[in-house]
């Protein structure tokens, strides 16, 4: 079948792409869109590397059509920063030292703000469920966790 | 691959018999598509059923719940009413994969994936659930029980989709409840699953509904471990009876998640547990 035209919204824009009905979203986003924030660690929804926000949802971008996202709004790890002014939960996971190699970074920050979102004030059981979709084989998870819940008092604060 | 969204359950069916070669239904694709991404199924013809109306509905009707086939994990587990009438439904529901997979998971996939140790199935299954279909042969419905037949395989016909879930509204005094053994505490495939509904009138078990999932080629009801609760006040001999009766109806498979005789184990050991969990929710029901 030919390629099919989409129109969604990504980060607050109204985006148009053309795409191969078997492009998963994390490929149309990293490959045809340029936001290769987004990573790829399994292709099959088990490491939660590629997690964005699909109409308020988290999701796995590897586990969604680009063609499902028609008439979506999407948001990524590349809408989270405002500008060049990092959002309270990158400034946390880098005073922490959340982060080796980097690659789970984004999935972490974009499911933990969707928790924070939805609860302000988690606990660390709560969180570390949430999570638990986001595989991290650097950190061994106590500093990302550190990371949030200090990140989530600091939102405390300012709200 | 050829993908198609149609508008109606109709128009699904129509352009499923027009369909050559593999045809697969998208609703969460969470099955679907990690077997098109790893190359098991490559499509032909997907059609995905999410832009038909109703299909991401929970309607509470005067006889139970009717769930859109394309709710979520998520949307299920936030839905308070249902959780109030059916947590072991919505427990079991909750169990699978993350919160990304959550995100999009749903109960017909679950169902129509066909694996022996799918987690809402044995829930559905003691709820009484029941599947509306329609096929080229017209609409039909299903007992959830009736449909899984093998691993990976279900009564469907060619061409027959699932076009909601319906789940009767839980009886007065009554309560249900889900839970499966898994070596980890989060993200893993069930070893052992067990759905138990229970109607009490006072202390005494006058109705019961038993389900295992994963210690058999088919998830099941197993009626002797109904009767051996029923009549009951859950004492240690209904515990005890119950138990033997899910031992002696699993059939497992030894595979890296346990062998055999742990399977069958910790089946009778699961479904004690979760009949005390059901009974004491049964009894604080109105």
């Amino acid at each position: 079948m030919s390629k099919q035209v989409i129109t969604t919204t990504v980060n607050g824009d109204s985006v148009d792409f053309v795409c191969d009905p078997r492009e998963s979203l994390l490929d149309v986003l990293r490959d045809r869109l340029g936001l290769t924030g987004s990573k790829e660690g399994c292709g099959t929804g088990d490491c939660g590397a590629c997690s964005i926000m699909l109409d308020g949802r988290l999701v796995c971008s590897c586990l969604v059509l680009g063609v499902e996202a028609e008439g979506k709004t999407i948001e990524t790890i590349e809408g989270v920063a405002t500008g060049t002014q990092l959002h309270v939960l990158q400034d946390k996971i880098i005073e922490h030292a959340g982060l080796q190699c980097g690659i789970c970074t984004p999935g972490i920050i974009v499911a933990a703000k969707a928790l924070l979102e939805k609860n302000p004030d988690p606990t660390e059981t709560e969180l570390r469920y949430w999570l638990a979709g986001n595989l991290c084989r650097c950190t061994g998870y106590d500093k990302i966790i550190r990371a949030v819940m200090d990140a989530a008092a600091e939102l405390r604060k300012v709200a | 691959m050829n993908y198609l969204k149609p508008d109606t359950f109709d128009e699904a069916i129509a352009l499923a018999q027009k369909a050559k070669g593999t045809l697969r239904f998208l609703a969460g694709g969470t099955d679907v598509l990690v077997q098109l991404r790893s190359d098991l199924v490559t499509p032909d013809t997907l059609i995905d059923l999410k832009g038909i109306a109703g299909v991401k509905d929970i309607t509470r009707t005067s006889e139970g719940w009717d769930i859109g086939i394309a709710v979520s994990g998520a949307e299920i587990t936030e839905h308070e009413e249902l959780m109030q009438d059916w947590p072991g439904v919505v427990e079991a529901m909750d169990l699978i994969g993350s919160t990304q997979v959550q995100g999009r998971a749903t109960l017909v996939g679950n169902l129509c994936n066909g694996s022996p140790a799918a987690d809402s199935v044995p829930a559905m299954m003691a709820a009484g659930a029941s599947a509306m279909t329609l096929g080229p042969n017209g609409t039909r419905e299903l007992m959830v029980t009736d449909i899984p037949t093998g691993p990976g395989q279900t009564c469907l016909q060619p061409g027959e989709i699932i076009t909601s879930i319906h789940i009767p509204a839980q009886k007065a005094n009554s309560g249900d409840a889900y839970e499966r053994f898994i070596p980890r505490t989060e993200m893993d495939i069930a070893v052992v699953g067990c759905g138990i509904n229970l109607t009490v009138d006072g202390d005494t078990i006058t109705g019961a509904k038993v389900a295992i999932g994963a210690v058999a080629p088919t998830i099941q009801l197993v009626p002797d471990a109904a009767d051996a609760l029923i009549g009951s006040s859950l004492d240690e001999q209904a515990l005890a009876g119950l138990a033997d009766a899910v031992r002696a109806a699993c059939n497992p498979i030894d595979d890296k998640r346990g062998t055999i005789e742990f399977r069958i184990d910790v089946a009778g050991v699961l479904a004690r547990r979760v009949a005390q969990t059901a009974y004491a929710r049964a009894r604080k029901a109105k």
